[in-house]
């Protein structure tokens, strides 16, 4: 298989349990530079256990998950030791989550918080982390005069996109989004959506998206795998599933849309 | 050499909510389209024809049968390809125009359109300015193209629908009712846009109930109450 046929990330077999509760059973999947992959079902489907194995912040009782880091080589990331995996998750990977100030260092600017991460992966130059930092809140739609204002001062939409900044700034590969719209007013989801889309698709990443919002899943992503009580249960092209569900969950969760 | 061929495609909807009702939709449905042909499917409503165009698209599974598209030098079966295979065919090969446009919030007209032509690696200014030609062709007014086409009238949606599924060039184009709610003039605009396609090779699926549009486009009626099922 060549680079460009060969998954990004795959998992393959993974299994968790938290006492009694499977909160992941035996999910296998693949994901590909340039692909946004939608992880959907109800709360306590095990959206997020299934995004925290992926991102190997949790620890799988069995199975694997590769990846192919920027040198093409491919590691399971189960047996990475703490400093591959922190340094995996300062340069390679984003991490968005659905409360905000989780991803973000609510007590210094909103200049910092997107310069702290090029710091990490080496930048020195104040003035150049300076203007990337400023480039990057504009794209992001955040006003020049607000870079030296904390995020505390923000609003949820605000602080939304200062994470998303922080996150990309640092050009991953692969971006983890918990939620990412969860929590907003649908005006300031509409905006963030859009930016997200756009942004997805200039830089070409790969992202996981878990949301509980069919529609956000439909216009973020190309693939959707929807999730019950710990098992991916059907998967395939976003608007295939959605428009021609063939799991009696996935065709509940479709009919249960309310319509605006 | 055909671009598309259909053999033995059939599609059941299971309605598990619905205490588990099976509908059949169609049985068998084989047919070819070669490039620079335009077959138009035949039939009432509800016999079966968008449903058809879905399934040719990816948009709905299809239970039996074989949908090969003929792109380069292989023949691809959308019936079975992984999902990568079929968005890379959206990409390459198909261009789809639905029956409704699904506007995205915030999205300007022209993005709409230039949309497919961005994703292929066009620059977007280049893309935008391939639009503006074609939503001029199209009667859409300029004020309109800033604008996201939520709140556009059903005709102006519609040429927004047509102008995205047009713009890219694709050797199969399939076309759901792209006039139902268009005037004489715009109706006659977009049967000049298929005769377009069509002088330059392109393979077109249609829907059109219109019998001047009909007439017009098709050098074959597929009837798909051949293929109603049992």
């Amino acid at each position: 298989m060549t680079a460009a046929e060969s998954p990004l990330l795959a998992a393959r077999g993974l299994f968790k349990r938290f006492g009694a509760r499977a909160a992941c059973h035996d999910v296998s999947l693949d994901i590909h530079e340039g692909e946004v992959l939608a992880i959907v079902g109800e709360s306590g489907s095990g959206k997020t256990t299934l995004l925290r194995l992926l991102s190997a912040q949790t620890e799988p009782d069995a199975g694997t998950v590769l990846y192919r880091m920027r040198d093409g080589v491919t590691r399971d990331l189960v047996t990475l030791g703490e400093a591959e995996r922190r340094f995996l998750f300062r340069t390679d990977w984003g991490y968005v989550h659905q409360d905000a100030s989780l991803g973000l260092r609510m007590g210094v600017s909103a200049g910092a918080n997107v310069g702290e991460r090029m710091m990490a992966v080496g930048a020195r130059h104040y003035g150049q982390i300076r203007e990337t930092a400023t480039g990057w809140l504009a794209r992001v739609e955040i006003d020049q005069d607000r870079i030296d204002d904390t995020p505390r001062t923000y609003s949820g939409g605000m602080r939304q996109r200062l994470q998303i900044a922080r996150n990309l700034v640092t050009k991953p590969r692969l971006v983890f989004m918990d939620e990412p719209t969860g929590g907003l007013d649908v005006s300031v989801q509409a905006r963030l959506l859009d930016l997200m889309r756009g942004l997805v698709s200039e830089l070409g990443l790969a992202a996981i998206v878990v949301t509980h919002d069919l529609g956000v899943a439909r216009l973020l992503s190309q693939r959707i795998a929807v999730m019950k009580e710990g098992r991916v249960i059907e998967t395939g092209l976003t608007d295939q599933v959605l428009d021609d569900p063939r799991e009696p969950y996935t065709q509940l969760l479709v009919s249960s849309i309310l319509p605006p | 050499m055909p671009a598309l061929t259909l053999d033995g495609v059939t599609k059941t909807f299971t309605m598990h909510l619905q205490g588990g009702i099976r509908l059949p939709v169609v049985s068998g449905v084989s047919f070819a389209v070669n490039a620079g042909a335009c077959a138009v499917l035949g039939g009432p409503s509800g016999i079966g024809k968008s449903s058809i165009l879905k399934m040719i698209f990816g948009n709905y599974r299809c239970d039996a049968g074989r949908i090969l598209v003929h792109a380069d030098d292989e023949a691809i079966d959308v019936a079975t390809a992984q999902p990568r295979r079929i968005l890379a065919l959206r990409n390459r090969a198909i261009s789809y125009v639905s029956q409704f446009l699904r506007a995205v919030p915030r999205v300007a007209a022209i993005d709409v359109v230039a949309e497919p032509l961005v994703a292929t690696g066009t620059k977007p200014d280049a893309a935008r300015e391939r639009a503006a030609a074609l939503l001029t062709v199209l009667n859409i007014p300029k004020p309109l193209w800033g604008l996201p086409p939520a709140t556009f009238s059903g005709g102006e949606q519609q040429r927004i629908n047509i102008a995205r599924g047009f713009l890219p060039e694709r050797p199969i184009l399939l076309l759901d009712e792209p006039t139902a709610s268009l005037d004489a003039t715009n109706r006659a605009v977009v049967g000049a846009l298929i005769a377009e396609k069509k002088k330059r090779g392109t393979a077109i699926v249609a829907i059109a109930h219109d019998e001047d549009v009909r007439n017009a486009i098709a050098d074959e009626i597929v009837d798909v109450g051949r293929f109603a099922a049992k």
